[in-house]
């Protein structure tokens, strides 16, 4: 009877674990390949140069994220050529949401001028490895040995609304930190997003 | 005695005014002001539901929290939306919303960018993503992310009362 108990315990266990599923700060990340709006395939294995990634699970309709594209381009221009590329991923299904199909994605970075790739999670698998749940969600990936670790979860900034009225830049926070070789603080945070759309 | 007169005339032309045009003018709170709303210690069972008009899984479960509060109407459930649509678009968007709809139950608007500093005193298990719903009384507290069909909420708020 214990050992059932027990092994019922480790089952509920086990299930909440996968329930809650992904990534925390200190993980190893795991790379993808993707369809860019190029129509390429990236991995951040060819980012040989790199010290590590902003990714950022974004998508085309979602108030939260058109309020961030902006920001999200000049954390590219700013740390990209510090070595974390911007790398945005757009996890929606596009059943459900067919302005979040390659086409409208190529479209809104024509439009945009987006310096960086933006890839369709076609198979839907790589925002649930990550655990991405909303829009935007960011992950800030670190080079270590040949690893990406995970250094940082969340937020993009304290203030969706108005970028001039921000006072605690979370992610470029965390960006400085490793550049400098310390340690993010805070390293996880949270945002209000839209939930990431699955049927 | 005229004076009173034209008085109580203002006061009725004003009563009468508010009730056409602020009748559907949520309040507009930051996280200190709105915190209480998560913490009413009474006989009664509160379902707070935090949405937006611009996002489609929360518009598509809304017709499910307007039928509990109107199902529960004489019973002490109390529907409770929590808009966080942006505050630009509170007059252009969330009150035609509101009228349009015919929403019933009473909608608040949380306006308080740095969310980082509250999601967790809503529920620490929070994401952040919406539609996510707290239904609490004195007793317990049941917090999800995602979408509510009416019978789901029904069966909760059922055990709650019961």
């Amino acid at each position: 009877m214990k050992k059932l108990i027990l092994s019922l315990s480790l089952a509920i266990l086990g299930s909440a674990l996968l329930i809650a599923g992904g990534y925390k700060v200190g993980d190893k990340a795991a790379d993808f390949k993707l369809e860019n709006v190029d129509g390429n395939y990236v991995s951040l294995s060819d980012y040989s140069d790199a010290s590590g990634f902003i990714v950022v699970f974004t998508c085309n309709g979602c108030p939260y994220a058109k309020a961030y594209q902006d920001r999200i381009m000049d954390l590219d221009k700013e740390y990209g050529p510090q070595g974390y590329p911007v790398i945005a991923i757009n996890p929606n299904n596009t059943e459900l949401k067919p302005d979040d199909d390659l086409k409208a994605m190529k479209k809104r970075a024509m439009d945009k001028g987006y310096t960086f790739p933006y890839l369709k999670d076609a198979n839907y698998e790589v925002f649930k490895e990550y655990g991405a749940t909303r829009t935007p969600h960011i992950y800030v990936l670190t080079k270590q040995e040949s690893e990406l670790v995970v250094s940082y979860i969340g937020a993009i900034d304290d203030n969706y609304q108005d970028a001039s009225s921000v006072k605690e830049p979370y992610l470029a926070n965390a960006l400085d930190a490793l550049l400098a070789d310390k340690d993010p603080d805070p390293v996880f945070t949270k945002a209000i997003g839209c939930s990431i759309k699955q049927k | 005695m005229r004076f009173k007169i034209i008085t109580s005339t203002g006061l009725v032309i004003i009563w009468l005014l508010s009730s056409f045009t602020g009748n559907h003018q949520p309040r507009v709170l930051s996280f200190d002001d709105f915190e209480p709303h998560l913490h009413f210690s009474n006989d009664t069972t509160y379902v707070v539901n935090f949405w937006a008009s611009w996002c489609t899984p929360c518009v598509k479960e809304l017709p499910a929290f307007e039928k509990l509060g109107q199902e529960y109407k004489n019973e002490k459930v109390k529907v409770l939306l929590v808009s966080l649509d942006f505050p630009k678009q509170i007059d252009s968007r969330l009150i035609p919303f509101i009228e349009k709809n015919e929403i019933g139950s009473e909608v608040l608007v949380l306006n308080d960018p740095d969310a980082n500093k509250w999601i967790d005193r809503v529920d620490a298990t929070w994401s952040g993503s919406i539609p996510a719903t707290l239904i609490y009384n004195s007793e317990s507290r049941l917090f999800r992310e995602g979408v509510y069909s009416y019978d789901e909420l029904k069966e909760i708020v059922e055990q709650k009362l019961n």
